[in-house]
């Protein structure tokens, strides 16, 4: 391999300073590979001009699929002949993000014989992301890759790469089995998830509690949101242990419960559990001390997503309330209504959420088969200008309920 | 060379192989954890069993040597089993308490950072910008290497009144959720893009491009057989870019980064809210941007000085009042932080009721 090496005194500034640096591991892979040599190359023009330099487009990938495979293209490939192919590779995850050192091993060393040796661990989504490949090297890389047990991702107007926290693997607060819940949905969307048949991208993040590690509620078009029906279990001889320790209960705990149904007398804690919202603040805080019993289960919620096109949104409760127990059978069957509706309703590169609000949340639910709920709003409609069917005034009105 | 047969949707590998023995016996039955320092803690099981978990952070752009130098410490001090976090940090599952303090030992021998756990800053989101991306503003690894540079110690050892997540986006598209962030940078372009209308009528689909405005600013131009764009209208998203390469958004000279603050995600105490606007603008300056590096601090350590325990930086400024958050940071107001697309009718003030 003939090597043009780069000056890159730019880049060099990002050499120091104690925090782990980018630019010393392209440097590393740069050492074998021509790719990420001329990436070097290419980014310390991109800090030397202020711009970048990436094409984008181009319809790469594998035989059979329409995803997983990102096109990239240097818009110098004279002056960058390592980067005129700058592919990416999205590699499908496992659960929670657990691995053993054998599996990585693996990874890296098929990576290594087709690809720049960079990687994104992980990717914004979730996949194991591979940096920087060609395209006539992207069958073999697959055929290495799957017959290892490895698949792709999603990418593109298709289901994207569902993901989760670690769930019941490694913390007391998992309300569902956020891993295993995703491991079935990734299985059971595979088509989706390869070849892309959707308006724009879909995507599912499940966490298995209110504190929301993988960010479902901004950033999944179907948020899975792991929580509990039942009391706040509390162990008053820990209570005691927190206070000793220096906690100040009262400022930190009872003051701080946003619908203030706890109190403390300085020797027992109580909670009025009929008038909690299952937060986590109060047992994010005190976790020997705390802990939610009784019924689980998951809020369902729509809709997220960042701005473009139309402006960020916050995923909106849907369904309060669901069991999650696998086979998963009622969750998967409204996924796929979800996503029916979707179909019929949207123009090209209309996220679900969108959707939502130009067709109006009714036509969704009733397509879904979910009922109205006072859970799914936070105030009912302010505005006197209301939408009434026939229907309405048979089943509810005419009744005289009122 | 005969390549293996490949195989099609057969999905990820199911996630128990990866699960170290003590996770797998215990899976759903932890008990509680504690936070022993701020790169250490300890799940403990209701049957006593234990797992501590060493986290470290990544410049998330990993080199196959340093997956390979990772998975030999894993090797050597957790069975060969790790994970990486929804942040992309690296946590080492150590199941032998034995092996608890060489293997912190040995990453910091090896120049790992310990830290991220807790009320601090854990490892930052960030996208990909001028390392991978086509629509990047500005480079997201710089921003964050230089940031966590400047925050090191909010990583390793020093508290904050709560944690504190980071997030870059290179462009408004924001693939790295940035938009419900305590303090973020978002790159912008500030500029309508100029349109090679030659091109335009060569590689691009006009109606698609005019579909990809979000402010319906583009419009056909028949006579050119091409698009015209009108400026009143386009607040420079790029998104046109992105369908059409003949729509050139970049402009090294105009693009740069805004700082964006309070967003959260966990339902905890309140509800998850967006990042509003601190700081409209600041010029790209790589390739260390001194001057957005030194605005983040600022913004982080007032938080830092004036929050109660447990606030966020979203809660805090609910309670004091952005009136108050531009005071105490001395960040200065302009025309650009009031919402003029269509949002403005739900950010405006309509109460005499507020602080000097």
């Amino acid at each position: 391999m003939s090597k043009k090496k780069h000056e890159t005194p730019l880049l060099d500034e990002l050499k120091k300073g104690p925090w782990p640096s980018f630019v010393k591991e392209i440097e590393k892979a740069a050492v074998r590979s021509e790719t990420a040599n001329d990436t070097l190359g290419q980014v310390e023009k991109s800090y030397r001009t202020r711009r970048g330099y990436w094409k984008h487009g181009g319809i790469v990938g594998v035989l059979g699929y329409g995803g997983g495979v990102i096109g990239r293209y240097s818009s110098l490939p004279e002056e960058f002949p390592g980067v005129k192919f700058f592919h990416t590779v999205r590699i499908n995850q496992p659960s929670g993000w657990f691995y053993t050192t054998k599996a990585l091993r693996e990874i890296c060393d098929i990576w290594d014989k087709y690809g720049s040796g960079l990687t994104n661990i992980h990717g914004s989504t979730g996949d194991l992301v591979l940096l920087g490949t060609d395209t006539e090297s992207l069958e073999a890389i697959f055929a290495e890759y799957s017959s290892r047990g490895w698949d792709l991702g999603g990418s593109g107007s298709a289901m994207r790469t569902p993901s989760c926290c670690i769930g019941p693997a490694r913390c007391e607060w998992a309300n569902i089995n956020s891993l295993e819940i995703n491991y079935q949905l990734t299985q059971e969307f595979q088509d989706e998830l390869h070849r892309p048949a959707f308006p724009y991208k879909f995507k599912i993040k499940t966490s298995g509690c209110a504190v929301d590690c993988v960010a479902a509620i901004a950033r999944a078009d179907l948020s899975i949101i792991g929580t509990w029906k039942g009391k706040i279990q509390i162990d008053q001889a820990e209570v005691q242990n927190y206070a000793k320790k220096g906690m100040n209960i009262n400022a930190e705990i009872v003051n701080m419960c946003p619908t203030q149904c706890i109190s403390y007398d300085g020797k027992e804690m109580k909670i009025d559990d009929a008038e909690c919202s299952r937060c986590m603040h109060c047992i994010a805080k005190m976790t020997k001390a705390l802990r939610p019993s009784g019924e689980r289960g998951a809020t369902l919620l729509m809709g997220s997503k960042a701005p473009i096109v139309v402006g960020s949104l916050l995923s909106w409760v849907i369904v309060p309330f669901i069991k999650l127990e696998p086979p998963y059978k009622e969750l998967k069957e409204l996924i796929r209504k979800m996503i029916e509706w979707w179909d019929e309703n949207s123009k090209p590169r209309e996220r679900i959420g969108e959707v939502i609000e130009i067709k109006g949340m009714r036509s969704f639910l009733e397509a879904i088969g979910v009922p109205p709920s006072p859970a799914q709003v936070k105030w009912p409609r302010k505005d006197p200008f209301i939408f009434f069917k026939d229907e309405d005034f048979e089943k509810v009105y005419k009744k005289g309920k009122y | 060379m005969s390549l293996p047969q490949r195989k099609t949707d057969i999905g990820p590998p199911h996630y128990e192989q990866f699960l170290p023995p003590v996770i797998k016996k215990n899976l759903g039955k932890w008990k509680y954890h504690e936070v022993l320092n701020p790169g250490l803690m300890v799940h403990v099981a209701e049957g006593g069993d234990k797992i501590w978990t060493v986290r470290v952070a990544s410049p998330r752009i990993l080199s196959t040597d340093t997956i390979r130098e990772i998975s030999d410490i894993a090797d050597k001090f957790c069975g060969g089993y790790l994970r990486f976090t929804s942040r992309n940090n690296v946590e080492f599952l150590i199941s032998d308490e034995k092996n608890v303090e060489p293997i912190q030992k040995e990453l910091k021998a090896k120049g790992y950072t310990i830290g991220g756990i807790g009320p601090r800053i854990s490892n930052v989101v960030h996208t990909q910008g001028w390392v991978h991306c086509h629509s990047a503003c500005t480079d997201a690894s710089g921003l964050v290497k230089a940031m966590m540079d400047e925050l090191y110690e909010y990583f390793t050892t020093k508290e904050l009144p709560n944690k504190v997540r980071l997030a870059v986006a290179c462009c408004v598209n924001m693939c790295g959720a940035v938009h419900c962030s305590d303090i973020a940078l978002v790159a912008l372009h500030t500029k309508v893009p100029p349109i090679d209308h030659e091109r335009v009528g060569k590689i691009c689909e006009i109606p698609t491009v005019i579909a990809s405005c979000p402010t319906r600013a583009i419009s056909p131009d028949p006579a050119k057989k091409s698009v015209k764009i009108n400026e009143e209208k386009c607040m420079y998203c790029g998104n046109c870019f992105t369908v059409c390469p003949a729509i050139d958004i970049h402009n090294p000279e105009s693009d740069g980064v805004a700082i964006v603050v309070g967003g959260k995600i966990g339902s905890l105490r309140s509800a998850p809210k967006f990042s509003k606007l601190a700081i409209p603008f600041f010029y790209n300056e790589p390739p260390r941007w001194p001057k957005i590096i030194a605005a983040v601090k600022n913004i982080l350590e007032t938080y830092a000085k004036h929050a109660r325990k447990h606030e966020r930086v979203g809660e805090w400024i609910d309670r004091i009042g952005w009136e108050k958050f531009f005071k105490l940071t001395g960040i200065e107001f302009t025309f650009q932080h009031i919402d003029d697309f269509t949002f403005m009718r739900e950010t405006m003030r309509s109460t005499p009721a507020f602080k000097w």
